[in-house]
């Protein structure tokens, strides 16, 4: 034990006075526990979106019985829906999803796996930064399609051109998110772990990886959605030979059909797996990350 | 004596006990720009509380970063008899992600206790600073002076003789900063740290302080010391720190003059 505290003054008037005082001090100057309860905050997350969608599927269904435009060229919702409906019946869209979804989380994992260690040697490694830095911010602005043309003469049409497509669109997004999670440490964290005597190891482990975890994050969202618009965007270029059926080869087929309420039905399909995982997986993870660092603003509570 | 002194476990020190820090002939300057400290040359002995007083930019901070090891002196040298020292910062800088018990248990950790006792230990350092019920609080959740006597647990955690502080209440309100002040002095006597504390506020210094030591500024030099005979605690209202606290001004204030160009 670093201290012999019981030899003193445990029971000295004049402490017991001043542990009142500070105890009161407390008190008055602690925040507030937010109210609401767990269900009215998932609530208060959840209604407002929904709401919105029904406002503009209701609205869509008025402009099409008032306006009443050609169905081929603009479907109304009940046509969009007649369209998932008949491709979940022939069994395309579970096939359609669970391709692109399988495709996208793995090409995702690869790519978390790829750009984190990228990602701190980039920090932690100044002349690796030098170098590599300006090239990887470039490849983030880069749209990873540009690189379809190439992965189909190197990988031909196969599984390998889809997530190589990925990749480039992922690790980039990762490695600076993290690059970005480490350039935001307080520099007195790093200060109190070397006082603490914190070895290099520890340092990294204890205190720059978790100090970096929110920048981290918000990488990883990120690569997340960078891999599903790569994944759609290859999808809908590559088709043929060993390629799979994806979303993107069901929106490419729909087109090729000129059934635009298959197209449309596809693009909300997109949008609505993007959404989904954004709020299942990643929102839920960030709520509490950011919750018990004091790191919420005061309406996202 | 008062009572308050008769049952301090601070070693009363003595001629003959080796020196807690010693500072000789320190000089420290940034790159080629001028000279930050001059010629510092300093024996602080074990168990003393030493306030380093000074205006913003004297070097006083960087004195103390050289003393915990932070920083290297350009020429002199320094040493801490017991090894390396604990230090405490303005910023209480907690692990926002840590609870406060667990920003504790990470120091304990880091200074090699065993993973059984950390928990116990940890929760009998917070209940020191009058903080056991706080323990599974998040850094957010406590105020500016629970979380820098937190702060003051992680830094007593380190099990060092040397205590260094850093302006660490500077940035707390006036309640709460004369409550920290009796809390931090009778930690000083219930532990027997040698503490040196950083400050620009006069009256602190001279509240605190078994010994004052002022610095000027451009380049940093010790300019004067007093030294306070050891009768109890003081309050910060009372007269003899009053008459301190002006002493110590008129000489502070014929320093910063001293730079009018």
């Amino acid at each position: 034990m670093p201290l012999d505290t019981r030899t003193a003054t445990a029971h000295d008037p004049s402490h017991d006075e001043l542990r009142r005082l500070e105890a009161g001090l407390d008190s008055l100057q602690a925040v507030p526990e937010s109210p609401r309860g767990a269900f009215r905050r998932t609530l208060d997350g959840f209604l407002p979106p929904i709401l919105l969608l029904i406002g503009l599927v209701l609205a869509w269904q008025v402009y099409i019985l008032i306006v009443k435009p050609r169905p081929d060229l603009i479907p109304g919702p009940l046509d969009v829906f007649g369209a998932l409906v008949s491709a979940w019946n022939s069994d395309r869209l579970q096939l359609a999803v669970t391709t692109s979804l399988e495709r996208g989380g793995l090409g995702f994992i690869i790519a978390v796996a790829i750009g984190t260690p990228i990602g701190l040697l980039l920090a932690e490694c100044r002349p690796v930064r030098r170098a590599l830095g300006p090239l990887l911010s470039g490849l983030q602005v880069l749209p990873s399609v540009a690189w379809v043309p190439a992965a189909i003469i190197w990988f031909g049409l196969s599984d390998a051109t889809v997530y190589f497509v990925i990749l480039m669109g992922a690790v980039p997004s990762i490695a600076n998110g993290l690059v970005s999670g480490v350039d935001q440490i307080p520099p007195q964290l790093r200060r109190v772990g070397t006082v603490l005597g914190a070895s290099r190891v520890q340092m990294a482990t204890l205190v720059v990886l978790p100090a970096a975890l929110p920048g981290y994050f918000s990488g990883l969202k990120q690569g997340w959605a960078f891999a599903w618009r790569s994944l759609m965007a290859a999808e809908i270029i590559v088709i043929g030979g060993d390629i799979g059926f994806g979303l993107g080869s069901m929106l490419h087929l729909s087109r090729e059909l000129a059934d635009l309420s298959g197209v449309l039905a596809t693009i909300l399909v997109i949008l609505f797996v993007g959404i989904l995982v954004e709020l299942v997986i990643f929102a839920p993870i960030e709520r509490r990350l950011l919750r018990r660092r004091g790191l919420m603003a005061a309406g996202l509570r | 004596m008062s009572a308050l002194t008769n049952i301090a476990v601070a070693p009363t020190p003595t001629a003959l006990e080796p020196a807690a820090i010693t500072v000789d002939a320190l000089g420290k300057r940034y790159g080629t720009g001028p000279l930050v400290l001059d010629n510092i040359n300093l024996s602080i002995e074990p168990g003393q509380f030493v306030c380093l007083l000074g205006a913003s930019g004297c070097g006083k901070s960087t004195l103390l970063n050289i003393i915990a090891g932070l920083e290297k002196p350009t020429e002199g040298a320094v040493t801490v008899a017991s090894g390396k020292a604990a230090v405490m910062f303005q910023d209480a800088a907690l692990f926002p992600w840590l609870t406060a018990g667990r920003n504790v248990e990470l120091a304990l950790k880091l200074g090699g206790v065993p993973r059984k006792d950390r928990r116990a230990d940890a929760l009998e350092l917070l209940d020191l600073v009058n903080l056991a019920d706080a323990a599974d609080k998040r850094p957010h959740e406590l105020s500016g002076g629970m979380r820098q006597r937190v702060a003051l647990a992680r830094s007593l955690a380190q099990d060092r003789k040397v205590l260094l502080m850093d302006e660490p209440f500077a940035a707390l309100d006036a309640i709460t900063r004369d409550l920290l002040h009796e809390e931090l002095e009778r930690v000083w006597r219930q532990t027997g740290r040698t503490i040196v504390f950083v400050t620009h506020n006069v009256r602190e210094a001279a509240r605190l302080g078994e010994r004052i030591l002022l610095m000027s500024s451009r380049p940093g030099r010790i300019v004067n010391e007093w030294t306070i005979t050891d009768a109890g605690s003081r309050r910060i209202e009372s007269p003899e720190v009053a008459r301190l606290s002006d002493e110590i001004t008129d000489q502070l204030r014929q320093e910063i003059r001293r730079n009018a160009a």
